[in-house]
């Protein structure tokens, strides 16, 4: 029980916002109940999330090193404009629209990146006036006008499920095989790791911990996938953000790259002396968000099925609330891509939770914002404790 | 009943898993000058942050009386009534604001919510006069030397009628001049019935102006050493501090000196932002492998500049010369190209340019040669671990865990962290600028080896020191530097504090 304690203790920060997501999920349960929990209502919580999610991703490598991004939802609609223009009025094969719009993106992260770090202008002014050069030019392409429909194919992103090898019926057998296959690699992971740990005569935590960890981990695993499967299976959205989540993870937890991002945030001087490109490593991380952005923007205009002027409006301010309520920190160098989607999905379960209770817009937004703002007091209360 | 103005009585302060104070007991006489000397880690801010509610009664057992009262202080605000007042090593001062404005700050001279300014600048002048400074009330305090700013924030503990004054290592930042003005200050405030604790590395001036000296290791008392009648020498309170006779302050040494490896030739570079200004002028220096050699010169002569400017141009313009390293002419362009060279530049100021605060120790000691600890791009954590390891056993930081946030360390330990680092990166030649600022006596003697083991190694180190008795103990070879030029080069056996001094003002050595 002491280690448990010491355990939790040491990462209240990463637990505290799993334990609030499952309170804040096992409320609507409670609520709605029992329908935020239907497999049709999980399939759409994370089609209507999954662009923010990207978006987030982005975000929170912005943040880390201490930079913000107020751009990005100006971004989501220039990007589903440029797809708009090239597809339904241009004929343009949705393949070289997509690869034309992700370049975009990415070009746009070069401008706002050369702004912020080699001109040394603060990114909050940059991006500023990024969000409306973005907008503007989205409404000079789209002439203020809507364009609708997208063909299916390019629909398919948002839409789109994973086709079921098997062809089960009644139930997704792939979903179950996939299911299956990631609980058995989990366990393999955290098993070589801790036999690694050994070989090295580190301290390891006790195994009874190690394997409930696994257990609940793998029983939430299993049970959501098992809901996607009773509906249609894995859709398309999820695909990408978990690619996206292993792939940024590993970039930031394991690689020299990932490390002097956080280096870069928790001490650019000290980073400097270190022989750490600083500005080269703001530089990219602007030509990654602005990449990510233009792929959360043809998610976005996939799901909308059309490209309009108000497209991603805010959106930039609910991924950074995500990232922040994911533990990241204003001034830098602190915060994790697994945070990041966890804020996220808090986000995300409360605007579908209150959907479906009905709770109007008006108080959506004021609920939200006094959520960001409990879960931030309540890591800088933990902080200024320890 | 004596005439005691403060006693903390057993006081026992614990943070998880740690007993930082244990049994502490301390008594300041009233009109005293009591010393607090200690470690790195010994206990000396722990318990001044408990006398100052900064650590609120309760979080901590035992008793404080303060005229013989009982306090039980939930904030500072509570202490500083009484007139209990903290002079913290990095200031407190608002750059932007004046002098007056300062002195006054939350605490504002006001009717009504009205500044009343008058009567802020009369009072200012006053308070100005009694700490012995020469400015305007009007002055902002950023056009002001560290010096100076210093003696603000005693005017400023005035305004607040402080009766007894904390004063955390003063001097740590200032030049001997305005150290010396500092000492004289504390005297003369003593005079007026001012009683201060004093807590300070600095062992000479502890030994000069101190009545008391109060010994703290590893969070007990060990003594209180009456000074008032004969001055109590520095070995003397080293013995206490340590817990054993420091016969000399630096270690024994056998240079082993090899050929010459770096050179820096005609080297010239212009202030970065006044760009007509030249700050180094026709430098030429040489260091050779297992060779100590120390840069003196006072503060501004140029020597931290120089050594950032040599280390991947890291400050300056229109830098100007060669370098060559083994006989070959390098390219040093960027710090990353210097630490491809071999170049290791350890900062004077590792909070700034050395450590990322908020990571924890063993990233920080990686940081500058993470491919060391890679596959490809990719770190192992598990090797980084054995590796920071090791460093901490070699280095003694005393933690129980790489894991620790460097933030959280103490100043000697965090020095530790630093050399770390750069000798993790694998250097050739080794810049230490002030590399023992801040720091205890038994933390100083322990780097002082390390730079002993290092030269023993085969690297060629360059430190640069403000403490003349450090550049003299360590060097095989000194160069001395005044306004941006080299003006003498001495052998050990050649140098002493005369003439090194000399050579420092420019007023002709030897």
């Amino acid at each position: 029980m002491q280690t448990l304690i010491h355990l939790f203790r040491n990462n209240i920060r990463e637990y505290g916002m799993v334990i609030a997501l499952v309170f804040i999920t096992a409320l609507f349960w409670f609520l709605t109940d029992g329908v935020n929990f239907k497999p049709l209502n999980i399939t759409n919580l994370i089609l209507q999330n999954g662009f923010i999610l990207v978006l987030a991703i982005g975000m929170v490598l912005v943040i880390i090193t201490g930079n913000i991004d107020l751009s990005v939802g100006s971004i989501v609609a220039f990007i589903g404009a440029i797809a708009g223009v090239l597809i339904i009025n241009n004929n343009v094969p949705v393949w070289l629209a997509v690869a034309i719009a992700l370049l975009a993106g990415a070009l746009i992260g070069v401008w706002q990146g050369f702004w912020v770090a080699y001109v040394g202008i603060p990114s909050f002014i940059v991006t500023l006036a990024g969000m409306l050069i973005f907008r503007g030019l989205t409404l000079y392409l789209l002439d203020g006008q809507s364009l609708a429909p997208f063909p299916e194919s390019f629909q398919k992103i948002s839409s789109g499920f994973i086709p079921d090898v098997f062809g089960g019926a009644s139930i997704h057998i792939f979903t179950l095989v996939l299911s299956a296959v990631l609980s058995i690699v989990l366990i393999y992971l955290d098993f070589r790791k801790r036999k690694i740990q050994l070989q090295y005569n580190f301290e390891v935590i006790p195994i009874w911990i190690t394997i409930a960890k696994l257990a609940l981990l793998i029983l939430a695993i299993n049970w959501f996938m098992y809901q996607l499967a009773l509906n249609k299976g894995i859709p398309t959205v999820l695909v990408i953000v978990i690619v996206l989540i292993i792939v940024y993870t590993f970039i930031m937890k394991n690689t020299i790259m990932g490390r002097h991002i956080y280096a870069t945030g928790g001490n650019k001087k000290a980073a400097d002396l270190s022989g750490i490109k600083t500005k080269r490593v703001v530089f990219w991380v602007f030509v990654n968000n602005g990449l990510l952005a233009a792929l959360a923007g043809l998610m976005f205009a996939a799901r909308l099925n059309s490209a309009t002027p108000a497209a991603g409006n805010m959106l930039e301010l609910d991924a950074i609330a995500a990232v922040f309520i994911g533990g990241a920190s204003m001034a830098g160098g602190v915060g994790t891509v697994i945070g990041a989607i966890v804020g996220g999905l808090v986000m995300g379960v409360m605007n579908n939770g209150m959907s479906l209770i009905g709770v109007g817009i008006d108080w959506q937004q004021a609920i939200k914002g006094m959520v960001l703002l409990i879960a931030v007091g309540f890591d800088v209360y933990n902080k200024n404790k320890g | 009943m004596s005439a005691y103005i403060l006693e903390m009585e057993s006081i026992t302060k614990t943070f998880p898993g740690v007993k930082a104070l244990d049994d502490v007991n301390l008594q300041v006489e009233q009109g005293e000058i009591h010393a607090l000397v200690g470690e790195n880690g010994a206990g000396k801010s722990t318990l001044m942050k408990v006398l100052s509610g900064v650590y609120p009664y309760g979080t901590y057992d035992g008793k404080i009386l303060f005229e013989g009262q009982e306090c039980q202080f939930k904030n500072i605000k509570q202490s500083e009534e009484l007139g209990i007042v903290i002079i913290h090593q990095e200031l407190a001062l608002s750059p932007f604001l004046s002098i007056a404005e300062n002195i006054f700050l939350g605490n504002e001279r006001q009717s009504k919510s009205m500044i009343k300014w008058q009567e802020t600048f009369a009072q200012s002048k006053k308070l100005l006069e009694r700490v012995g400074l020469k400015e305007s009330p009007e002055t902002p305090v950023m056009e002001i030397g560290v010096g100076k700013q210093q003696l603000v924030e005693i005017a400023k503990a005035l305004s607040k009628n402080v009766k007894l004054l904390i004063l955390d290592e003063p001097t740590a930042a200032l030049n001997e001049t305005d150290s010396e003005n500092l000492l004289k200050l504390l005297l003369e405030l003593k005079n007026q019935g001012i009683s201060s604790i004093l807590i300070s590395h600095k062992l000479n001036e502890v030994s000069a102006v101190s009545d008391s000296i109060t010994v703290l290791r590893d969070g007990q008392t060990i003594e209180t050493i009456d000074a008032t009648n004969e001055k109590i020498s520095e070995d003397r309170i080293i013995k206490g501090m340590v817990g054993r006779e420091l016969t000399s302050r630096f270690p024994e040494r056998v240079p082993k000196i090899g050929e010459t490896i770096f050179e820096v030739k005609n080297w010239n570079v212009y202030h970065p932002q006044q760009t007509d200004r030249k700050v180094i002028r026709d430098v030429n220096i040489h260091l050779r492998s297992g060779e100590i050699v120390g840069i003196a010169g006072l503060m501004g002569a140029g020597r931290t500049e120089f050594a950032m400017s040599i280390f991947g141009k890291s400050y300056g313009k229109k830098i100007s010369g060669e370098l060559y390293k083994n006989g070959k002419l390098i390219q040093v362009n960027t710090v990353s190209q210097a630490i491809d060279h071999g170049i290791a530049y350890v900062s004077e100021d590792r909070k700034t340019y050395g450590l990322n605060l908020i990571e924890d120790i063993k990233r920080n000691i990686t940081l500058a040669n993470l491919t060391r600890i890679s596959n490809g791009s990719v770190v192992d954590e598990n090797k980084e671990i054995m590796e920071a390891q090791q460093l901490r056993e070699k280095l003694n930081i005393k933690t129980p865990s790489v894991k620790q946030i460097v933030g959280n360390l103490s100043g000697g330990n965090q020095q530790k962290v630093v050399l770390s680092k750069w000798i993790f990166a694998e250097p050739n030649i080794l810049i230490l600028d002030e590399p023992t600022r801040g720091i205890d006596v038994g933390a100083k003697y322990e780097i002082y080896s390390q730079i002993n083991e290092l030269a023993e190694e085969g690297l060629a180190v360059l430190v640069i020191s403000s403490e003349l008795p450090e550049v003299l103990g360590l060097s095989d070879r000194i160069y001395v530097m005044n306004e941006g030029r080299i003006t003498g080069e001495l052998s050990s056996a050649q140098a002493n504090q005369e003439n090194v001094m000399h050579l420092m003002t420019g007023t002709g050595g030897n």
